[in-house]
């Protein structure tokens, strides 16, 4: 029963989003913690604004892997924020330290 | 200490400050606590220099409130050094992550070091913003090609400076890629077997820990160009920390940052900056002290901290 309500109200704010032209969808957000983004995988809607935040001492970097945007280092507890306008896989890296890699799903 | 290994002992050195002698032969290594003594020995035609690593000015964080103040430290621990070191060698990250301003931060610095010269290679802080650009316009001239990778030659031994870090993408480990290592080829063709080799670059040239990235992925190929001589010293940094393996002729060195420590490879989850009481992670960074006797090979190294 719970579930069916939170679909509702999923639909609902969908309806309300596409009705007023409003920025269309919830912020998103991706943490960075021991070397990894997390969600690995980030699924959004069209014109989602996605923001990452460095947990970590280390600088990381959300570079994408074809110069569709990418952050400066972020140091501790800063963030970096992304819209994606349009639908696509995007997959980016981290400059610093390459082997850290997720992708953004746009739908 | 339950138990003295090799690594134990490194660990253990680290830990009270003590300066230690490395020395190998015959792939055997060895080592000794430096006395004052020892470290005023030095034999005619003998020199050394200073290897300073990972400054990595501009962090700030719970590992070091101050990457600025510790690379102080440590220039004014090469002043006081008894013998005069000839020259620097800056083995990268001398920024972190570009920070505005961390480069004139650092040449600043450095302009206070009591040595005729500093020899530069990037780290991937340095160069990942722009593709090192503003490196190679500050640290370029001289270079072969403008492209920041160089050789000399101070009193008989031949100095290659390798940039490892600008084709740092695709799996995460560090590249020289084709012209360097064709360049690097004719550099020491012409020298004799005698002659000793020191090279200097970011990322370690062995495989130190592919899974953090700590290797470079065509580092056999250079290696393949000096395994004729009798003597080859890697100097790198970036793991920040001191490892040594020795191969055949070849003697890998990895020195310690000035900034900030990290852990030992796979023994945390990730590489980043080990959060330690300040008074303890003084004696996880420093300097390397490298000695060359003539005629008497290999190279002495020496890592002392600032605890």
């Amino acid at each position: 029963m719970l579930k069916l309500t939170s679909l509702v109200a999923v639909a609902l704010a969908g309806i309300l989003a596409t009705a007023s032209h409003a920025p269309a969808a919830r912020p998103a957000s991706v943490g960075i913690k021991d070397f990894t983004y997390g969600p690995a995988v980030l699924t959004v809607p069209v014109g989602a604004q996605v923001t990452w935040t460095n947990h970590d001492e280390e600088s990381h970097t959300i570079t994408s892997t074809t110069g569709a945007f990418g952050s400066a280092g972020l140091s501790h507890d800063e963030t970096f924020t992304q819209t994606f306008a349009r639908p696509g896989t995007y997959a980016y890296f981290c400059a610093l330290h390459p082997q850290m890699r997720a992708t953004v799903v746009v739908r | 200490m339950d138990r003295m290994d090799r690594r134990g002992f490194l660990q253990c050195a680290a830990w009270t400050g003590a300066a230690v002698v490395w020395t190998a032969a015959g792939g055997v290594l060895s080592s000794r606590v430096v006395t004052p003594a020892a470290a005023a020995e030095a034999p005619a035609g003998a020199f050394s220099f200073v290897q300073i690593s990972d400054t990595h000015v501009g962090f700030k964080g719970q590992a070091n409130a101050d990457a600025t103040a510790t690379l102080q430290q440590v220039i004014d621990r090469v002043n006081a050094l008894p013998t005069r070191p000839a020259f620097v060698l800056h083995t990268g990250d001398q920024t972190h992550g570009q920070k505005a301003g961390a480069f004139d931060t650092v040449a600043e610095l450095l302009k206070g070091v009591k040595v005729e010269r500093t020899f530069y290679v990037p780290g991937e802080h340095d160069v990942f913003l722009d593709g090192g650009k503003e490196y190679l316009e500050r640290y370029g001239k001289g270079t072969v090609g403008g492209r920041g990778w160089q050789s000399f030659d101070y009193k008989g031994a031949h100095f290659i400076g390798l940039v490892n870090v600008l084709k740092y993408k695709g799996e995460g480990m560090g590249a020289l890629g084709d012209e360097q290592l064709e360049w690097l080829a004719k550099d020491v063709g012409a020298l004799g077997n005698s002659t000793p080799i020191v090279v200097f670059s970011h990322v370690p040239l062995w495989a130190v820990y592919p899974a953090w990235g700590w290797t470079t992925e065509d580092a056999e190929r250079a290696l393949g160009s000096m395994r004729r001589f009798g003597s080859v010293t890697v100097l790198n940094g970036h793991i920040h920390q001191v490892l040594q393996k020795v191969e055949g002729t070849v003697t890998f060195h990895t020195a310690m940052s000035t900034a900030f420590p990290q852990p030992a490879p796979g023994s945390a989850p990730s590489p980043g900056p080990m959060k330690i009481p300040e008074a303890e992670a003084r004696r996880m960074i420093g300097v390397t002290d490298v000695a060359y006797v003539p005629g008497r090979q290999p190279l002495a190294i020496v890592d002392s901290t600032l605890g």
